[in-house]
């Protein structure tokens, strides 16, 4: 086995037994990136000789006796991430030449501990989108099919990881931003709970949603990244000042007897393959000793327009920074201040992005606010609440991730309305921010498709838990795409 | 509801977007479909339902108002991003 393709444990078992350096893990990451990214296009930067400063530092470290689940360890962020001295672009031609002057409290954390990063990841501009096709800078592509999307918006973290590029990899997620490309890549993608893991340094889109988390090659990986980058952060008050569990030691916790939610509205929504794959998980969990229990969530369909309507609103005030005049791109000359955002902006700014801009601005706007934004408040909270009911009644709940697998890119892209329903199963638990996963549960035509694991709010224990307890009794996760 | 030309021209006004005639078409099309599938939300009641505007039941997370010294270098570069930076001061345009 390459070094490269091995997980975080795995890698550390070997960096501790002192068969291996970290130099020579993060060379052997570098090199699978020059040798398939032409294809998959999941980078926007690679850094390869800060890569190896960290890695030697690493090195050292260990040789003083230090220790550390993550000391050495290779990693790519995705490019909405501020990581000192790096580009990060937002996938966006208005933050192109932006270089972050600072850590993200999830990066630095990630440094404390040893971790080496490697590369910046393509994402859909701004995290705008399911597919990536949004990124300024080209699409990405499906490691299992290189004419497919993988899913988005963190589809480059997604794809560098289901081709071994790295051995872990940071996302974003705001209405099922790493869980809908680990869904389509065929990784293991968590969504932590709103308020879980630190929002500062990451490059704002929806902020009563956005959540950074990890794109693992398994559940215990999954487990040990967000232990490392989880607790509150005197820098997002947000963050939420309650103990981080001992995820990984809980992962083996016994499931038998525990009960596990579907909605029968959401299976409703499912034919053919979909359906086939999810009611076989469903007959793995009862053969796990679980019990399946029927919760009713009516209101669930609603989370997609409940999210296009709050998330532009927030998009069109935070990327309200973007002006031209403390830091990205900055028009010619023109005298007129309003005329020079206006121009910035326009020539700054993708398709999708501005789209949601005018949608939020127009939510927003005098006569509208009501009708829109106020009422969309009001239904997130029927929405929270049903979740939060059935949540009372079971230890999780189970959803497919996406409707189906990959889609062919181009095929969706004129259609803003059919890309924005790739949503429909992940938006509900953003909206009510609660922990999520997406692990992988079948294939059909070979294409990967995950399934979605819900659970309490900052109970990630138990969602790990039940995801490792699956994904131990099936070998989905096992099946490499080949390149 | 269907958007016309002098709507998204007053939303790209006020969300200061300079766009093109083509766009002006594609976007209005787009958001008004956009929005009559957002309609479906009239279907729900909530009559008597609080907005929900966060999560985390947290309130009032308060802090000294302290100024806190942050790293030079880094202030430097941060700097550095402003394409018109002039005597440690951002320069704009006229705004009156």
């Amino acid at each position: 086995m390459k070094l490269n393709e091995l997980n975080i444990r795995e890698a550390q078992a070997k960096l501790v037994a002192g068969e291996i350096t970290s130099v020579d893990l993060t060379k052997a990451c570098l090199e699978r990136i020059k040798e398939v990214d032409e294809k998959v296009h999941a980078c926007l930067n690679v850094y390869e000789e800060m890569a190896l400063l960290e890695a030697r530092e690493a090195d050292l470290r260990r040789e003083k006796g230090e220790k550390g689940e993550l000391l050495g360890i290779p990693y790519i962020a995705k490019d909405n991430i501020l990581a000192r001295g790096t580009k990060t672009t937002a996938a966006s031609k208005i933050l192109e030449n932006y270089t972050a002057p600072f850590d993200a409290t999830i990066i630095k954390r990630l440094k404390e501990q040893g971790a080496v990063l490697l590369a910046k990841a393509n994402l859909d501009e701004f995290a705008h989108g399911a597919s990536t096709e949004n990124s300024a800078f080209g699409t990405t592509h499906n490691p299992w099919d290189l004419e497919c999307v993988p899913g988005g918006s963190s589809g480059g973290s997604a794809a560098s990881v289901a081709s071994d590029m790295c051995i872990f990899a940071l996302g974003t997620d705001t209405g099922g931003s790493i869980r809908h490309p680990a869904s389509l890549c065929n990784v293991v993608g968590l969504k932590p709970s709103y308020g879980r893991s630190s929002r500062f340094g990451l490059i704002a889109m929806t902020s009563s949603t956005d959540v950074p988390g990890p794109l693992c090659k398994n559940v215990e990986d999954s487990a040990i990244v967000l232990e490392a980058i989880a607790g509150q952060d005197k820098n997002d008050a947000t963050t939420i000042d309650k103990e981080v569990d001992d995820y990984k030691d809980n992962l083996k916790n016994e499931i038998k007897g525990k009960k596990i939610g579907i909605s029968p509205e959401i299976v409703g929504q499912l034919s053919g393959e979909s359906k086939e794959i999810f009611d076989e998980a469903k007959k793995k969990f009862e053969e796990l000793g679980a019990e399946i229990v029927e919760v009713s969530l009516p209101n669930a369909k609603y989370g997609v327009p409940v999210y296009y309507i709050i998330t532009p609103s927030e998009i069109s005030s935070n990327l309200g920074r973007f002006d031209g005049i403390r830091y990205g791109m900055s028009s010619e000359e023109t005298e007129d201040l309003t005329e020079f955002y206006s121009k910035t902006r326009g020539k700054g700014f993708g398709p999708e992005v501005k789209r949601r801009i005018m949608l939020g601005t127009y939510a927003l706007s005098a006569g509208y606010y009501d009708a829109y934004y106020l009422k969309a408040q009001k239904v997130r909270t029927v929405i929270k609440e049903e979740l939060d009911r059935a949540l009372e009644e079971v230890d999780v709940l189970i959803t497919p991730t996406a409707a189906g697998p990959a889609f062919k890119i181009g095929e969706q892209s004129d259609d803003p309305l059919k890309m924005y329903l790739e949503d429909m199963f992940v938006s509900p638990p953003s909206l009510a921010g609660l922990p999520a996963v997406s692990i992988p549960a079948g294939f059909i035509n070979d294409m990967p498709v995950g399934m979605q694991v819900i659970g309490k709010r900052f109970d990630e224990k138990t969602v790990l838990n039940f995801s490792y307890i699956f994904e131990q009794a099936t070998d989905y996760h096992k099946k490499k795409a080949k390149l | 509801m269907k958007l016309q030309k002098k709507d998204i021209q007053h939303i790209a006004k006020l969300a200061r977007l300079e766009l093109t005639e083509k766009e002006y078409d594609l976007y209005g099309e787009q958001l008004s479909g956009v929005l009559e599938f957002i309609d479906k939300l009239s279907e729900v009641n909530t009559d008597n339902v609080e907005p929900t505007a966060q999560v985390t039941g947290l309130l009032n997370i308060l802090r000294e108002d302290k100024v806190m010294d942050w790293n030079e270098k880094e202030q430097a570069d941060a700097f550095k991003e402003a394409p018109n930076f002039e005597d440690n001061q951002y320069k704009v345009k006229r705004v009156l």
